[in-house]
């Protein structure tokens, strides 16, 4: 037995997940599971792309349009009270949800990007100057390079690449080098969307607080999957989005020490953001309001909030449990498929599970696999410098999230062999198609 | 399944797999490079005109089996062909691949199997996309098209 929530020696001859684990009962949460799509049953597995709905966070939409909608920190009225009562009482929750030492650490942003656009911006515009140096890897999403390169256009800084090996990890050394007196931010994702990998983020954090330089972790792909400390991680910005964690897209957080917030100058200018205008000068208000410019998104928040909960309530340490097991199942039938290619093979993982087929095109097969009721993504998953490094030009991505069982893994299985099957050449020429 | 069936015709996966005219000819009068920036794929059409006639046509690229079989076949039927029918035949293939409605002739020939792509919206893009980059080397304009 190989993981206390798995039990060994099943008929199929293969793990199975214990009774601790329902994934049917879970299942029953979320509506839009229980569709058929082209004839057959819905097998989702896109979501790295984004998440299905639980019932609860729809719920809590709906009853906040339906009981308390009015605007934040304004009214004198009830229904602005209980507005704001629950949209803060959301970032209490997400405080802790991280364990972030203080409320005024969390600011709602509309999603990972726009955390990352943030810090890049205000930060940037302080602390960072010509000749300075913003380090980035090579297996960034397009949302943790491009803020950077725009900063380092405009500040003629420079922006440094730490690069992978063949099985998609960071060069820990070659990282450790890149740091130097000029380095003003490192920014790397806790989980690479298109190979899974899980980096060592500790570490990094370490090593790069040891030059006196802080952070930011892009936790898009990590927050859904594994439980994050901020404060035991010591991680000065960290960055998720509300749709990836089962909650409505259009929100998301950044966290960040309060010191370095209220060392930075707002993002954007605009109501709520202030203490006191005059065409004269104008009074920032406190974090986290500091950087909360305009009417926010309060439904999504109060969506978001509902979501943590749920998720919450199963679990992270169950559903990364729970999710490694799937991910080990997966991985183990394809590479018994002939023709199947896995991009993407770090020791340290999270659901995510790219590949390529010989001689058929991610597309062509993300196609014909949801002919068969499977989503996956088919592409280069907004992240075109690793499709470079591995030379393929798209991948096809199945991304796990904790209602996903072994039967749609199997369903995956049958789909690849079903992709295979259309694509297949005669035996005797390895040319034609006549079968 | 029968729409894959038809989406995934035998001449196309043999266009897909031996594409015809994939080269770049000794001396181009016009090319154009087209790209799909949602799925990479990229195609670069190659024109040698003599006066109004399109005496040869090749490509260079990659990309999905629909995207690299609409290329093959839209040189096969183009060779010999003037600029004129070539526009002409730009539209009825965008018909043929959108349009429910569209009439399928001699003009079309072998172009005809890719009728099927209709039924897949989000494949339209790969279908045309060698048929919008002829466009551009026609018009000479040497801009990268894109899909998007």
């Amino acid at each position: 037995m190989s993981h206390p929530f798995l039990v060994a020696g099943t008929a199929r001859g293969r793990a199975k997940p214990a009774a601790t684990f329902d994934v049917h009962r879970i299942r029953a949460d979320f509506p839009i599971l229980q569709q058929r799509v082209h004839g057959k049953p819905l097998v989702y597995l896109d979501n790295a792309a984004t998440t299905q709905k639980p019932q609860v966070m729809l719920d809590a939409i709906r009853n906040y349009f339906v009981h308390d909608n009015a605007n934040v920190h304004r009214g004198v009225h009830l229904l602005s009270q209980r507005a704001t009562q629950h949209y803060e009482a959301v970032r209490v929750k997400v405080q802790r949800f991280l364990n972030a030492a203080s409320e005024k650490e969390i600011i709602f942003v509309r999603g990972t990007t726009e955390a990352i656009n943030l810090v890049a911006s205000s930060y940037g515009r302080r602390f960072v100057g010509a000749g300075d140096e913003i380090v980035i890897s090579a297996m960034e999403h397009h949302s943790n390079i491009v803020p950077w390169q725009m900063l380092c256009e405009e500040k003629e800084a420079r922006l440094r690449v730490v690069p992978i090996n063949d099985d998609g990890e960071l060069l820990l050394d070659e990282y450790a080098r890149m740091l130097n007196p000029r380095t003003r931010l490192v920014s790397i994702t806790h989980v690479a969307n298109a190979l899974g990998t899980v980096n060592p983020i500790k570490q990094i954090i370490d090593l790069a607080h040891r030059h006196g330089v802080p952070v930011l972790i892009d936790g898009a792909q990590a927050a859904p999957h594994l439980p994050v400390d901020v404060q035991a991680l010591d991680c000065d910005f960290y960055a998720f989005s509300g749709h990836k964690l089962f909650g409505p897209t259009g929100i998301g957080v950044l966290y960040g020490k309060e010191r370095l917030l209220e060392a930075m100058p707002p993002y954007q200018g605009g109501g709520d953001m202030i203490r006191s205008v005059t065409f004269e000068k104008t009074i920032f208000n406190d974090l986290p309001y500091k950087f909360e410019a305009g009417t926010p998104h309060i439904a999504g928040t109060i969506g978001l909030g509902a979501s943590i909960d749920y998720v919450q309530s199963v679990g992270l340490e169950a559903i990364a449990a729970y999710e490694q097991f799937l991910l080990r199942e997966a991985t183990e039938a394809l590479r018994g498929l002939p023709g199947v290619r896995i991009i993407g093979t770090a020791r340290e993982k999270a659901g995510v599970l790219s590949f390529v087929l010989d001689g058929i095109h991610p597309h062509d097969a993300g196609t014909i696999l949801d002919m068969e009721g499977i989503a996956v993504r088919a592409g280069h998953h907004c992240a075109q410098p690793v499709m470079d490094r591995f030379g393929v030009p798209a991948t096809i991505r199945a991304s796990f999230a904790f209602y996903n069982t072994l039967e749609e893994v199997d369903a995956l299985v049958r789909g690849i062999r079903k992709v295979q099957e259309v694509f297949a050449t005669c035996p005797s020429c390895g040319i034609c198609t006549s079968k | 399944m029968s729409e894959l069936r038809d989406l995934y015709q035998q001449v196309i996966l043999d266009h897909y797999r031996r594409p015809r005219n994939f080269r770049i000819p000794p001396q181009p009068t016009q090319q154009a490079v087209g790209h799909n920036p949602l799925c990479g794929d990229r195609v670069t059409v190659y024109l040698q005109l003599d006066g109004d006639t399109i005496r040869d046509i090749a490509f260079q690229g990659s990309g999905c089996a629909i995207s690299m079989a609409s290329a093959s076949m839209m040189t096969e039927n183009l060779k010999g062909k003037t600029v004129a029918e070539a526009q002409a035949l730009f539209q009825r293939f965008h018909e043929l691949v959108t349009s429910d409605q569209a009439v399928q002739g001699p003009d079309l020939g072998k172009l005809a199997v890719l009728a099927g792509v209709r039924e897949f919206p989000v494949r339209v893009k790969c279908a045309t996309l060698a048929w919008h980059t002829l466009r551009a080397a026609l018009s000479g304009s040497g801009d990268t098209v894109t899909t998007e």
